[in-house]
């Protein structure tokens, strides 16, 4: 049980922080289709970061004494770092989409593909192989481990420290606490209206006063911001700290769980639950054992791998096709708001 | 248009210039990112720059280093022959975009629709056991099945599309990755892996391979007949596939701009509701134009697979073919021509045999030129802009040009995602 809800808060978690820098862009207009692109350029630059600070005396120090406070924030430092490039990345998206009304489709589509070029371009060239590793792994650096609290290699903590302290990261905690203060603010500030109301209707937003080209330049940079944080903290909790110009279409799956979501923080925080569920159950339903009786249920049913997998995709299909009259889509997403044609 | 109109000022002479820009400007982008690596770069310098910008602009006639070193250039049957190989499935792919961008929709699911291309082919081909049908029926059964199965798998959203309002980008992503995971699903439990050679059960095996007496024997399978090209360019992969494919692109250009059937796929595309009004059943359209789109570019996956040397990494849940999305910078730099495609397909090919050069010759590597075709795709999008820009440029002298409305090159993607209120 304890590995099943650590495994699955980990696949939920980016999922979740991505799906709302979804919200984000949406909100005020601007379909993110590059939340994929925007994560993988986040991925590489998180770990390129993390792998040029180990060469400094400030972090190596630190692993030379154990000095768990200082890697933590070694880790929130590049997970801001990853953060601001995929913030800087996403205003090509920006500037073509609000600036120039190129269409957001297409726009999202090359910067998709631009992210894994680019990446493994530098990635080859820095490693000579496709995959950037950093000094020793992910987890020997940056996990939270029960040895941090005192415990010796025997004692075990309590079941509560066991699943949601001992072997989890710092990151996923931030990632949920920043969900719930974002959700905030876009629903119960008046930025938030204001950004929402942008999405809805830019031509009357305009006409109160509401800068709709700033709200959208902001909508979507707080969404390169989160998606390029959400792509290092899937590349250093599922991905041990690596990047490979991939992120297995997490961004996609981020955004079947916008729509599944309807595009509110709430039902989106429900839904990356599931569909993390679901991805843990994929990657290892044959050691699975739920309550802990030595029975392996999961494999005993006899359900291919690749059906856990498939399902978030197809449940947001038909999620999408039974509720697509009552669906809740931003009205003006998608549309280039032109000053002229109010 | 009118033949009275300036050369400059015409629709399809903006639209060449626009395209062209936006290579040349890729192109100019990858060179300086070389460059600057080139320069800033301890181990690489100024010379290995040059090298590899001289490279990425005339990769195709690369023919290696010299005694001394240095790069020579000339006529490589070997790179050309492959560059038309590697075109053949991109036209494809580049069709199925182009046909579906006509009429409207963004078929982002051509990789999906490859796949199952993939599938259906391989399957077929190497499910007949050799011998109880003649070899080039067994390659037509499979390339028609991969015809049909991307039909299907395209119509999908098609139909969600037209009956229920979802949009057909979020669809086709979506099923983009189901087909991922069932493709794989399909051929981990199947029988077409590669167990014949060592360390290649990753892989499925070529067609080539075929069923004899319960066992896989290379040789007795199928592929697709030469045509006399592997002559002309020795040592290449090319085949007759290439000509299937531009074969194909003729026909599009047939139907969508000389039959009454394209000209109401695109009446759809221009104004749903005005087709309707106008009679045109525009469900049926949109269904048909997407089952249209993913047959195409479950083609592109049959002449690749049937080729006949080509292996299928079958574990593709976690990745999307490449060849599929490539389709869609392919139609975009020809303005969703399919007579256009052809050269934007081998164009884009030539570039990834100058990426290839670019791996084997210098330090760099093949992924700068994916760098440039996304730039591609990225300046593709605003080619209005750029249009207009050029338009403003080469003005000569009608004052009513900048009065008039910018042409819309995409006349159904604002109108369709207004009417999208349920994605």
């Amino acid at each position: 049980m304890t590995f099943l809800i650590q495994q699955t808060l980990l696949y939920a978690v980016p999922l979740m922080i991505v799906a709302l820098a979804g919200v984000f862009a949406e909100r005020s207009g601007i379909i993110n289709l590059a939340l994929e692109g925007i994560m993988i350029f986040g991925a590489f630059v998180g770990v390129l970061f993390v792998r040029i600070m180990q060469g400094s005396a400030w972090v190596s120090g630190a692993k030379a004494a154990n000095a768990y406070g200082t890697l933590q924030l070694f880790e929130l430092l590049a997970m801001l770092v990853a953060a601001l490039f995929g913030a800087i990345f996403s205003l090509l998206l920006s500037f073509a989409s609000i600036n120039l009304r190129a269409d957001q489709t297409i726009g999202g589509t090359a910067l998709n593909l631009m992210a894994p070029a680019l990446a493994l371009f530098f990635i080859r060239l820095i490693a000579n192989q496709n995959t950037l590793y950093i000094d020793g792994d992910g987890p020997s650096w940056f996990m939270i481990k029960k040895a941090m609290f005192g415990y010796g290699r025997t004692d075990k903590m309590s079941w509560l420290g066991e699943t949601f302290v001992n072997k989890m990261y710092l990151a996923t905690y931030v990632c949920i606490l920043l969900f719930v203060v974002l959700s905030i603010i876009l629903y119960k500030t008046r930025f938030g209206l204001r950004l929402r109301s942008c999405g809805e209707n830019p031509q009357a937003a305009d006409s109160l006063g509401i800068n709709v080209y700033r709200m959208r330049y902001t909508g979507t940079t707080i969404s390169g911001a989160l998606a390029g944080m959400g792509g290092f903290v899937y590349a250093l909790t599922t991905a041990n700290c690596t990047s490979n110009g991939d992120v297995a279409g997490f961004g996609f799956l981020a955004l079947a769980v916008m729509i599944f979501g309807n595009w509110k923080p709430g039902n989106i925080a429900g839904a990356s639950l599931l569909f993390g569920l679901f991805k843990c159950i994929a990657a290892a339903y044959s050691s699975i054992d739920i309550n802990g009786d030595g029975v392996y249920l999961l494999k005993e049913i006899g359900i291919n791998e690749n059906v856990y997998r498939m399902l978030p995709y197809v449940i947001t299909l038909l999620v999408l096709a039974f509720t697509s009259k009552s669906s809740r889509a931003p009205k003006a997403e998608g549309i280039p708001y032109d000053k002229g044609q109010r | 248009m009118n033949g009275n109109e300036p050369f400059l000022q015409r629709e399809s002479v903006k639209s060449v210039l626009a395209s062209l820009l936006s290579i040349v400007i890729g192109l100019a982008f990858g060179a300086l990112v070389v460059l600057v690596v080139g320069l800033t770069s301890k181990d690489l310098g100024a010379g290995s720059a040059w090298e590899g910008i001289r490279l990425i602009f005339g990769g195709l006639f690369s023919t290696g280093r010299g005694p001394t070193g240095l790069l020579t250039w000339g006529f490589n049957g070997q790179s050309i022959g492959n560059m038309l190989f590697r075109a053949m499935p991109l036209i494809m792919t580049g069709l199925s975009v182009a046909m579906a961008y006509k009429t409207g929709l963004f078929n982002i699911g051509a990789p999906g629709q490859y796949l199952m291309g993939t599938l259906v082919s391989l399957s077929v081909a190497l499910g007949i056991p050799s011998g109880s049908l003649p070899k080039a029926l067994i390659w037509l059964l499979a390339f028609c099945g991969a015809l049909l199965a991307g039909a299907l798998w395209g119509a999908i959203p098609g139909m969600l599309k037209a009956f229920l309002n979802i949009n057909e980008v979020i669809a086709c992503i979506m099923t983009n990755w189901i087909a991922a995971n069932f493709v794989t699903w399909m051929f981990s439990v199947s029988s077409f892996k590669n167990v014949v050679e060592n360390t290649k059960s990753s892989y499925i095996y070529k067609t080539t391979y075929g069923l004899v007496d319960g066992a896989y024997v290379n040789g007795a399978g199928v592929a697709t007949a030469k045509m006399g090209l592997d002559k002309v360019f020795p040592g290449s992969q090319v085949n007759g596939g290439i000509l299937i494919a531009v074969l194909f692109a003729v026909g599009v250009y047939v139907m969508m701009e000389k039959t009454t059937f394209g000209y109401q796929l695109k009446a759809c595309g221009s104004n749903r509701h005005a087709a309707r009004y106008a009679g045109i059943s525009d469900r049926r359209n949109i269904v048909l134009s997407m089952a249209i789109a993913g047959a195409l570019s479950a083609g592109g996956a049959g002449l690749y697979c049937l080729s006949g040397n080509t292996e299928f990494f079958w574990s593709t849940y976690q990745s999307l073919p490449a060849i599929g999305f490539n389709g869609i910078p392919v139609a975009l730099l020809a303005v969703c021509n399919p007579i256009g495609v052809i050269f934007t397909a081998i164009f884009m090919s030539m570039l990834s045999i100058s990426g290839l050069q670019l791996t084997n010759l210098t330090a760099y590597n093949e992924y700068i030129t994916d760098v440039i075709i996304a730039v591609i795709v990225y300046l593709a999008a605003f080619s209005l802009v750029i249009k207009m820009w050029l338009g403003r440029r080469k003005k000569a002298g009608r004052a009513n040009a900048n009065a008039a409305p910018p042409p819309k090159p995409q006349p159904a993607a604002a109108d369709d995602k207004k009417g999208g209120g349920a994605q």
